[in-house]
This record gives structure tokens, sequence and C-alpha cells, in this order.
């Protein structure tokens, strides 16, 4: 029995009932969206396995202040302050340090600056909704932001999204890529939503609802929210030279 | 009661929205300023990768025949040896000239997407066979909820193909000329029909 450090490992199997589905007609752009096929099950091979790592250089000084980096000098973006800070983890508790984490969001009224985006709610001269973190040795990360405002989208005749930001993580494999959205505590607004609503089981759903933070609050500044987001673990052991059904 | 395993669960997946560009390619939607350029938006290679230089482009298509004009791609490949660009590759140095992963947001009039790189090289599988030269492919878009994972194989490696461990795995054969980009000059053509006659095979992966 060989023990140096083992070859890295397949994922841990996706658990698909934790998963959204494709097909969720009530979210309705999914009807023409949603492949009608099965997936075709591949445990990973190099090429899921492994995945693209990126560098802390690439960072700027403002990359995790939202309140700040589309700001001009002096000025600041408009809305509640907040911290939002967790860790990336993985399904066996394990941190992954080094690890891309990018963020996007609406304005405190719910405006996007998106020329798609053509609600009512005006623009944020100083606000930008957009940054990114690269997570520290313990798996960290925080960013400073504005808290973005719900808003109303042409799903049902009167849908509106709760407040949210867009999360999308990398992990150390392909097959790790997640892109999620995270909610704020007591929104009456998460529970109406169709898109929430994509995701089958209620303890799944609440593990996307941030709780406010009162330990990592700054007084007379900002309050915090705390969000772990997990990625899919992975198997210690790889078992090569054996072929299917042998 | 037995010991409690004590795994988490992965967390779930939402829609990357109509509004995914903020986040990764602001430049691409005006939003300047904040980052120098797009991650991973541009040629993959610059002049000291190695390799022969191809271009990969594709709509991704709806169940009604429409390309999506909010869709993001990313892709994810081996170098011209076979070799990943990652921590976990551990048969050898990948070309530092070459990192092997790039993402393009659809062109929001045509839904076009386009990735200049290299033709990768050959890559085992678990039980040692070469795979044929593929790239992975991972879709997001709004009226998606969980990113799609797929493969993109080459019209020219027929022989390759035939012998490729995953495209065997396909019961339906009429499926696999799904996966494979259709050669035109440097170009490689790869449609990706979401559903409908000509759907893409997306794995589980």
């Amino acid at each position: 029995m060989r023990n140096t450090i083992p070859e890295a490992g397949p994922l841990f199997v996706r658990d698909r009932a934790m998963q959204p589905p494709a097909y969720t007609p009530w979210y309705k752009t999914s009807v023409l969206r949603a492949p009608t096929r099965a997936l075709l099950s591949l445990e990973g091979t190099r090429s899921e396995i492994t995945g693209p790592v990126f560098g802390h250089n690439m960072l700027h000084e403002l990359d995790n202040d939202l309140i700040h980096n589309y700001a001009k000098p002096g000025e600041s973006a408009i809305g509640p302050r907040i911290l939002v800070h967790g860790r990336v983890l993985d399904e066996s508790n394990r941190p992954l340090p080094g690890v891309l984490v990018e963020f996007w969001q609406a304005n405190a009224g719910g405006r996007y600056r998106h020329k798609k985006d053509t609600y009512l709610a005006a623009i944020d001269p100083n606000f930008g909704g957009v940054g990114r973190a690269i997570t520290d040795d313990d798996g960290y990360y925080w960013f400073k932001t504005v808290q973005p405002g719900p808003y109303p989208w042409p799903n049902g005749v009167n849908d509106w999204r709760p407040a949210h930001i867009h999360f999308s993580i990398f992990g150390k494999s392909f097959a790790q890529r997640l892109i999620t959205q995270m909610y704020f505590e007591g929104d009456p607004l998460i529970w109406r939503c169709p898109i929430v609503q994509t995701i089958p089981d209620k303890a799944a759903i609440e593990r996307l609802v941030a709780p406010l933070d009162m330990n990592a609050t700054l007084p007379m500044d900002m309050r915090a929210y705390k969000f772990d987001i997990v990625l899919r673990g992975r198997r210690s052991t790889m078992f090569e030279n054996r072929r299917e059904g042998n | 009661m037995v010991q409690p395993l004590g795994y988490l669960k992965e967390s779930p997946s939402q829609t990357a929205g109509p509004y995914v560009h903020i986040g990764l390619t602001p430049n691409f939607v005006g939003i300047h300023g904040i980052y120098a350029e797009d991650l991973g938006v541009g040629a993959l290679v610059n002049e000291k990768t190695r390799g022969e230089r191809i271009v990969i482009r594709g709509r991704v298509i709806d169940g009604s025949g429409t390309p999506l004009k909010d869709a993001l791609v990313e892709i994810w490949q081996a170098d011209a040896a076979g070799l990943y660009n990652s921590p976990l590759e551990t048969r050898g140095k990948a070309d530092e000239n070459f990192s092997g992963w790039g993402r393009s947001p659809a062109h929001f009039e045509t839904g076009e997407f386009v990735f200049e790189t290299v033709k990768p090289g050959r890559v085992p599988f678990q039980d040692g066979r070469l795979m044929a030269p593929h790239v992975t492919l991972w879709i997001v878009a709004r009226g998606i909820n969980i990113g799609l994972h797929t493969r993109m194989y080459f019209s020219d490696e027929a022989d390759a193909n035939a012998e490729d461990p995953v495209l065997a795995r396909i019961e339906h054969k009429v499926r696999i000329p799904t996966l494979i980009g259709q050669r035109d000059g440097d170009a490689y053509q790869f449609d990706i029909h979401l559903q409908g006659e000509r759907e893409t095979v997306f794995f589980d992966m």
C-alpha cells in the first residue's frame, strides 16, 4: 500500500435533489432553455478534475469595495452600507484557499448598470455593482457594498426579485464551477420568488439566505451578513488502470 | 444511532440571470474603470504559446431555434501537449504561455461566442486510454438554472473520436455529432442546442 499523498480524485457525486432541475415552467425563461434528454453521467476525468487557478496579483485594491470601486474621488455609493463575508468550503468541510469569487448586484434602488435594464429606479452614478475576491488561507473572503434593492421583472404580472447578490465561484476543478445567488435574512420576497422556488428543497434554499451577523458588524459604520459557500467535495483516492466492470 | 457522516451539501445553483456580464465581463457592457480588462476574454494564446492556432465559434440555441443573446460560455482545455495548466495536473508542467481557460459572452446581436485558442493534445482517461482531443465547455444564461457542461470534439480527428471512451458511452449514436465541432479553415463551428431534435449531449460530471 502506498503511503504518499494521493492523486486528486473525482468529485463527490452532485446531489441533484438539492439542485434546481432545468425545467421549471413557473420561471418562464427556463421552458425553452431546459435540456429535455437525460444528462450523460461521467465520473470526472482529468479534464473535469483540473481547473484554472487565479493569482492574488490580478486583484486591485478596491476590487472588493463596491462602495468605492466605481465612485468619483471623495464620493461613495448611496444605500445601506454592508459587509458581506464568509468562507468557501468543500463538502468535507475543508476550506478552499486561493479560489476566485466574483459578485454582482443591483444598486440600492434595484437598478442594474446594464443597458438592458430599463427599470424606472435611478442609476447611482457612484455605483458599478461588480467586485471580486480571492479566498485567503482559511478559505475566507469579504467585500463591502450597499444592500441591493428588490426589483420587478417580467415573469408573472407582479413578480419581484428579493434583494440578492449574484456569486460566481471557482473551486480547484472545472466541475466545481458554480453560480448562485445570496439572499438576505428576513426578506418576505424570498418565499414568493419563482427563481428561488426552482430549488426543490426548503433546507437547500435556506442555505442561500445570509444571516445578519452582528459580531462582524462595524459600529457606526456598516452592518454585516455572513454567507458561506459550499462546493463539491473530492474523493482522496483514485483507482487507475481499472476498466469499467472489472 | 451511528456517527453522523458530517458532510456539508453543495450550495444550490441559481441562474446567472440576464445581467451576468456585469459581474463576469463588465467592460463588455460598458462598465469601465473597475477592472483593466475582462477576465478570460480575448485570445487564450500569445506569440509564445505552443501549438496549432484555431478559432472556436458557435451559438447557444434555444428550443425555438433562437440564438441566446445573453449566454456566457467558458472553456477549459489542455495545451497542445495534452497537459492542463492546473495545480492538480500531476503528469508534468503545462505550457506557461497557455492558461487553458477562457470566457466569452454571446454577441448582443448575433449570439455568437468566440475563442481564439490552440488545438489541445490528447489526455488519458482514468484507465490510461487516450481520449480524443476535446475542449470542455460550461454554459450559463438567464433561464438556465444550473450551468451546463459539455465537450467539443474535432471533426478532423475521426480516428481518435472513434476510440474515445467518453463518446463510446453515448448509447444513442445519432447524438454523437452534437459534440463534434465542424472544421472550416482554421475555425471550428460548434452550435449548442439546448433542446429539440439536435439537443447537445450535456454531462453530469
